[in-house]
């Protein structure tokens, strides 16, 4: 974690009310450190500018991995390491390797997908993130500005435009 | 962007009492912040004390040995198979409603969803233990997974369909549980945050250190869609393999290509019942009325009467199948079963599952909460007896009639199924104290589509749907004609 920020933050009450604020923002050209919200808000990474996240691919790579893995784990043993004939079939029976083979592309993909989120949003069991408000798990949608290498003049600028964007409060919080 | 809300009298109403962002925090949290009511603790007491008959019985058949059941030479699978395909069919419901009404974009998932999925993993822990004991020696379970060993390595054997079923199972239980802690940890970190000292210390331990983060959210949505879009998949394939541990044998009545999608809807069609019999307590006991609405009973029940009625065409299907085969065993097969020993139990399993749902093409009856109860109650039973007949009935009379049998299960069977109930319904009263039990965030969500403001349900108390399709329609006109 890198060394702690100030952070000036407005809470807003409605999430019609954030996103406009925050369109503004763009516009002024303010560079906003974060967007807090108790619900996915639905178009609120795009009004961000947020790029697409590229879990899917990710999920798609775990899964071929585990796709490869059973089809091939499965075909080396019934092909070269102990092969047997089941039922007057043939050693390597393709058709019968399916389920398993299926099961195991979405269980790698699954679990790799779920792994990876959590690392890279830095989350885990027991992780510790400072939060800014406990209201922001409620009903309050919240933009935030890092003013650890901001003027008193700055600060008090951002602050104007998060009050006249519709914010309700604004605070300062080291984190 | 508008501040104004649309207001659509169009929308289906989900959540009643004109409630805000706040109040749904309040009323969905309340539950696990109260002290437990006096029901609440005689309701656990009571599972736990089945549960505990129950590992009785479970250590029991340990101690003595598999011959503590009835099973037979004849009859080697009873009720341990039975309830095992019995569990992990309610077990479906919990992801057809968070996962395949994740993808339809259906919106009154959001009321249920979190219960739904707490209940298919319960289900399949359930389900879990029935292969496992049946197995006799249980301190051997670990010989179905095909680890590297000193006899040769001796491998599994990939190409056995009972193999495919651990595969199926264990995958299925890890991607539900994953997929419904994933859900939670953002109504856990609402938790968290609305409470003090040792509870804020647990909590944000299980919290995962959620922040609520714009990024956070879109990279939540993204995996959650992906889940749901492999989970749908692999729900599907579940009860297929479930199927195939039939279908791929040589009994006349379980060697048709007609099982994975006859299981398949039958699993859904006793979830959703399961899903029903715990909504409608849940709701009532929880207050939380205004989140799980006549509206969500309402759409349960069409998927009632829609599988039912899809169960109803494979039951009859494989009826007319047999008797279009010419093939006196498979004739006889279905024959034994409407008219043999066990005649009772497909009168059951018809009558609960066919007949009796059909009653839900009436509007008036899909809204009647205590008739809901009781048919969700009817349907489980049924769908037991479907196991039950495939099962006990088919292997009852085989090829060699001087090894006919007839079989009945001992305490000792019956304890353990009493106390798989101890078991889910003690797992589902702990989730219910400590987790909330509707999904907030999701629920928030859809406020401002689907709540009682927004929908006009307050202002104009009785909406006449048709009523208002017709205004719309009308208006709509009126446009198209002002543009000529």
């Amino acid at each position: 974690m890198e060394g702690h920020k100030d952070v000036l933050y407005g809470l807003y009450d409605d999430e019609d009310v954030l996103m406009d604020a925050i369109t503004k923002a763009q516009k002024d050209h303010l560079d906003i450190h974060d967007v807090f919200t108790p619900f996915p808000v639905h178009g609120l990474d795009e009004v961000m500018g947020l790029s697409e996240s590229r879990l899917h691919i990710a999920g798609f790579v775990y899964g071929a991995l585990g796709t490869l893995t059973a089809f091939l784990f499965m075909s080396w043993v019934f092909t070269r390491d102990w092969p047997i004939i089941f039922g007057g079939k043939p050693y390597w029976s393709v058709p019968a390797f399916i389920p398993i083979t299926f099961e195991l592309t979405v269980l790698f993909s699954c679990v790799g997908m779920v792994v990876t989120y959590y690392t890279v949003c830095g989350m885990g069991p027991g992780a510790d993130n400072p939060t800014l408000d406990d209201r922001i798990t409620d009903d309050k949608f919240c933009i935030a500005f890092n003013v650890s290498n901001s003027s008193k003049d700055e600060i008090e600028s951002l602050r104007g435009f998060l009050t006249k964007s519709g914010a309700e409060e604004t605070n300062i919080k080291t984190i | 962007m508008s501040h104004h809300p649309i207001i659509s009298p169009l929308r289906h109403t989900l959540i009643t009492g004109d409630k805000t962002y706040h109040q749904i925090t309040e009323d969905i949290c309340a539950p696990s912040e109260k002290v437990p009511s006096t029901a609440w603790v005689i309701a656990f007491i009571l599972s736990v004390t089945v549960l505990g008959f129950g590992v009785f019985c479970i250590l029991w058949t340990i101690w003595m040995g598999i011959g503590t059941w009835n099973l037979n030479r004849t009859i080697g699978w009873g009720w341990d198979i039975t309830n095992f395909v019995w569990w992990i069919g309610i077990g479906h419901a919990g992801t057809l409603i968070s996962a395949i009404l994740l993808l339809f974009r259906q919106k009154w998932r959001t009321g249920v969803n979190r219960a739904a999925e707490a209940m298919t993993i319960f289900a399949v822990m359930c389900a879990g233990l029935f292969p496992l004991i049946h197995m006799g020696r249980l301190w051997l379970g670990f010989f179905i997974f095909p680890y590297p060993n000193t006899r040769g390595p001796l491998w599994v054997n990939f190409n056995s369909p009972l193999l495919w079923d651990v595969f199926a199972i264990s995958t299925y239980f890890t991607v539900s549980l994953l997929f419904w802690y994933t859900g939670l940890v953002p109504d856990l970190a609402t938790l968290r945050d609305r409470s003090t000292g040792l509870r804020r210390k647990i909590y944000s331990f299980v919290a995962f250190g959620w922040t609520g983060s714009a990024k956070h959210w879109q990279r939540f949505e993204s995996l959650s869609l992906i889940l749901a879009g492999i989970a749908t998949p692999l729900v599907l394939s579940v009860h297929t393999i479930v199927s195939f541990d039939f279908a791929t044998s040589v009994i006349p009545g379980w060697h048709t290509t007609i099982f994975p999608p006859y299981f398949v809807a039958g699993a859904i069609f006793s979830g959703f019942a399961m899903v029903l019999t715990l909504m409608i307590i849940t709701r009532k006991v929880l207050k939380l009325e205004d989140y799980i609405t006549l509206q969500h009973i309402e759409s349960m029940n069409k998927v009632i009467v829609l599988t039912a009625t899809m169960v109803g065409v494979a039951y009859l299907t494989e009826l007319f199948i047999s008797w279009y085969s010419q093939y006196p065993y498979e004739q006889f097969a279905f024959y034994n079963r409407a008219t043999g020993i066990y005649f009772w139990s497909y009168v059951g399993m018809m009558g609960c599952n066919v007949l009796v749902p059909q009653i839900f093409w009436v509007e008036k009856y899909r809204r009647n909460i205590t008739l809901t109860f009781f048919m969700s109650i009817f349907i489980n039973i049924g769908m037991w007896f479907e196991r039950f007949v495939i099962i006990v009935t088919t292997l009852a009379r085989d090829y060699l009639p001087s090894s006919w049998s007839y079989y009945v299960p001992t305490w000792v069977e019956i304890g353990i199924y009493i106390g798989t109930f101890g078991l889910f319904f003690t797992l589902y009263l702990l989730f219910t104290r400590v987790a909330p039990v509707v999904a907030i965030a999701e629920v928030k969500s859809i406020l401002k589509t689907s709540g009682s403001q927004y929908t006009g349900l307050t202002k104009r108390k009785a909406i006449d749907y048709n009523e208002a399709a017709k205004e719309a329609d009308h208006a709509h006109a009126h446009d198209d004609h002002g543009h000529h």
